[in-house]
């Protein structure tokens, strides 16, 4: 859409001091998304353009911004949920740089199996399958013994606080709370490298707020990248190394298909 | 014994003849296959044996000697008839010793004596397609004997041992010829079925009605369909036949009288003659 | 995942009458891959499942199958009888009507011991081992081994199917709608049974189904198909979460979110 997109001055990094070592582990070069509403007349929504993000081992960056600006559509484009409409993602998957937003859907597979994780705000609950085999189920793609996938699930959601009772149910009627704890307990338990958390503190209490905090700690520890969106501030400066401004495309933004057509 | 005047010898025309050759010559080059043939009406009814004796009257000569058998039996009402039949229309010799035969014509059994090289056995068919109770389809049937594709027989084996712990089929008990075709050896009871492995004589196998020939040449392999753990098991009445004394022939059971009196008897009538005979001037001496 | 489809089909083009069932459509799925090809009823996606599995031959186009040495068989020039074996042992093909794909006179065990016999199992207490290991498997009471399955429900039936198909490890499975006449409550247990056995046997599946809910959990990817043409194709969540084409967005727009 358009040329000097690395000059757009709308999204801006805001360096808060982690020191900065080798390659990244993700990063978007001139990233855009248009939304194109065919049931609307073919509407054109653009929400993101010229994102220039770079998230390195060990360094935690949260997405900042008001709501609607499009922080959750930019998470979405890096776990290739979203098509990247125009730009490049690349990211450090097995020791070879790849495009994610060019990959072809085994790849994007295999970097969600071994590379990327994404933690989202809602759970989606597979009927019938228990809690456990939930949060066990991606250590099991990459080869994981079953035992030792169940203990580590079974120990990490003990440390987020799920009774062991609950670890046979299938979590369809759990709290939102309860729910959510399944679901970051599923998105730590690989130990990815690159790690997606949008919202992952939203409906837990204190106590629950804190073993999520260690948790992302442990993961930058670990090494892992890790990009996320909090709501909650106190939490996001605790964990965060820097915040990353997403905001609002300006309203002259080309709406009209006609105007930009290449 | 010389023809009746007025008849083609053997009843059937020549060109008939030549046919049913060709048809059967088609039968013995692939073994246990189903070659079609144009049946003729032939002067009895069909069930009687019109596919037997066309296929009779394709391969006997003047010189053979015909023995026919129904059940096991040289005196049943339909052996005694076709026996007479190629009497008056071909003038051919008939006996019912197994061992004086050259060609036997049979339904529903296999001779207890040992058939040797140069006698020819022909069945009398009903229904040649061992597959048409479970597959309706004639197609499908053509289809599955062309591709071997023969899981379903065994699919029904496997549903009689689950329902009566064996396989129940006592007659028509389907085999493999030479590994390769499924075969319907007729409804000769299941008894008989070791006795059309590797036999030395050839055997040729006529349905009138259904206009099929197939033919198993001697020395051939005759496999009756089993499972390794169920393995096939030739049965007979627990008896002794009690007219020779035999525990290795095929039994009839006969009723005797209204008050649920029976006795088993040998149902092939020459074997059991000859072994009484034998066994009279065993005693006589 | 660097090795070759295991089976691909390039420029399918089949018409009935002026209708275009097929119009140049392109596949390609891969070992363990789940592929789903959803649409509206009469978009060809039953039709490209037949052309695929070789029951139906395009007017254009080829199919091509790789063995497990890797040797490529052109689908539609193989023959009847090794496309019949290919049928019964690498392939299988799991109907809507499990009346279709079950032999209604023949019981549990039997339906399920079948491809085994076809396959020449010969064990009769092998058969049982497997038919009880399998009814299992799938949910039924392995006490019913020896019953007809017009005395099981619908979602039985279905299960059974799917046992009667899998017993065998085949390599691809080709699903016409599987769930498609079941009960809501009954598809649910039936898709995440798949879902289960999917991943154990490592399978490879092709289902054509209009259920999007079906395809998001089961399928890897998907292909949307309209008028015989694919509109769009890529990663399941993708397609539905982000849809570009004007058709898809319909598609998912008429889904009741659940």
């Amino acid at each position: 859409m358009m040329a000097e997109a690395t000059n757009d001055p709308i999204q801006t990094s805001v360096p808060c001091g982690a020191p900065v070592i080798g390659s990244p582990a993700i990063r978007t070069e001139g990233l855009g998304k248009t939304f194109t509403l065919h049931l609307q007349n073919a509407a054109r929504i653009p929400v993101l353009r010229g994102v220039e993000l770079s998230v390195h081992p060990g360094e935690c960056v949260a997405l900042a911004g008001p709501s609607g600006a499009g922080k959750s559509t930019l998470m979405r484009c890096l776990y290739g949920n979203y098509a990247a409409g125009e730009g490049r993602i690349l990211l450090r998957h097995q020791g070879a740089e790849i495009d994610l937003a060019t990959a072809d859907p085994r790849l994007v597979r295999a970097v969600r199996r071994d590379t990327l994780g994404y933690v989202s705000q809602f759970l989606r609950v597979i009927p019938r399958v228990p809690t456990l085999d939930i949060v066990a189920e991606p250590l099991l793609a990459r080869g994981t013994p079953r035992e030792e996938a169940r203990a580590r699930a079974s120990t990490l959601l003990a440390r987020l606080n799920l009774p062991t009772a609950l670890h046979a149910l299938p979590p369809a009627t759990f709290s939102g709370g309860e729910q959510q704890r399944v679901n970051l307990a599923r998105g730590f338990a690989p130990h990815y490298p690159v790690l997606l958390l949008d919202e992952p503190t939203a409906s837990l209490d204190a106590g629950n707020r804190e073993v999520v905090v260690a948790l992302i700690e442990e993961a930058k520890r670990a090494g892992a990248a890790i990009i996320g969106i909090f709501h909650d501030t106190e939490v996001r400066d605790r964990v965060a190394d820097r915040l990353f401004e997403v905001l609002p495309l300006p309203d002259d933004a080309p709406m009209n298909p006609a105007k930009d057509a290449a | 014994m010389s023809a009746e005047a007025g008849y083609n010898f053997g009843y059937l025309d020549e060109n008939t003849k030549r046919m049913i050759r060709r048809a059967l010559l088609k039968a013995v080059a692939v073994p246990g296959h189903q070659v079609p043939f144009g049946s003729r009406e032939m002067p009895l009814p069909y069930g009687w044996g019109t596919g037997g004796i066309q296929v009779t009257a394709s391969v006997i000569g003047p010189d053979d000697t015909l023995k026919v058998i129904d059940q096991g039996a040289d005196d049943t009402t339909n052996a005694v008839s076709i026996r007479r039949f190629f009497a008056r229309v071909a003038g051919v010799a008939t006996t019912e010793r197994t061992g004086e035969a050259t060609v036997i014509q049979t339904r529903h059994r296999i001779p207890e004596t040992p058939l040797r090289e140069g006698q020819i056995l022909v069945y009398q068919v009903p229904m040649p397609e061992p597959l048409f109770r479970l597959e309706p389809r004639v197609a499908e049937t053509k289809r599955m004997h062309a591709l071997a594709d023969y899981g379903l027989m065994h699919v029904k084996l496997y549903e009689d041992i689950a329902r009566h712990g064996h396989v129940a089929i006592s007659y028509n008990y389907p085999v493999m010829v030479a590994d390769r075709y499924l075969m319907s050896p007729s409804p000769i009871p299941a008894f008989d079925n070791p006795k059309l492995h590797r036999m030395p004589a050839l055997q040729l196998f006529g349905a009138g009605r259904e206009k099929r020939i197939y033919a198993v040449p001697p020395y051939t392999d005759v496999r009756s369909l089993d499972f390794e753990d169920h393995p096939f098991r030739p049965v007979r009445a627990d008896a002794p036949c009690a007219l020779c004394g035999s525990r290795e022939s095929y039994l009839d059971e006969v009723v005797t009288d209204d008050r649920g009196g029976r006795m088993f008897v040998c149902s092939d009538t020459d074997y059991c003659n000859t072994r009484q005979a034998a066994a009279t001037q065993e005693a006589a001496e | 995942m660097s090795d070759a489809p295991l089976l691909e089909a390039r420029g399918l083009s089949l018409r009935y009458g002026p209708i275009a069932a097929l119009d140049e459509v392109g596949i390609e799925i891969h070992p363990g891959e789940v592929v789903a090809i959803v649409g509206e009823s009469g978009s060809g996606k039953t039709t490209l499942l037949r052309v695929l599995s070789g029951l139906l031959r395009p007017e254009a186009g080829s199919v091509t199958y790789r063995d497990p040495e890797g040797t490529p068989h052109a689908v539609h020039s193989m023959g009847e009888a090794a496309l019949r074996r290919l049928h019964r042992s690498d392939w299988g093909f799991v109907h809507q009507n499990p009346r279709d794909g079950l032999r209604m006179g023949v019981s549990a065990g039997g339906n399920i011991g079948e491809r085994l016999m076809a396959t020449g199992a010969r064990h009769y207490g092998g058969l049982r081992a497997a038919a009880t290991e399998w009814l299992q498997r799938v949910e039924i009471d392995p006490s019913r081994i020896d019953t007809l399955p017009g005395k099981f429900s619908g979602g039985m039936q279905q299960r059974l199917q799917i046992a009667r198909t899998l017993v065998t490890h085949p390599r691809l499975v080709f699903m016409d709608e599987p769930t498609g006449g079941l009960d809501v409550s009954v598809q649910a247990r039936l898709l995440d049974l798949l879902r289960t056995l999917v991943a154990e046997l490592g399978l490879a599946v092709l289902l054509v189904t209009h259920d999007i809910a079906a395809a998001r959990l089961l399928a890897h990817r998907l292909l949307v198909m309209r008028h015989g043409k694919v509109v769009e194709q890529g990663l399941t969540d993708r397609v539905l979460d982000d849809p570009q084409h004007e058709y898809t967005q319909l598609l998912v727009a008429s889904v009741l979110a659940a």
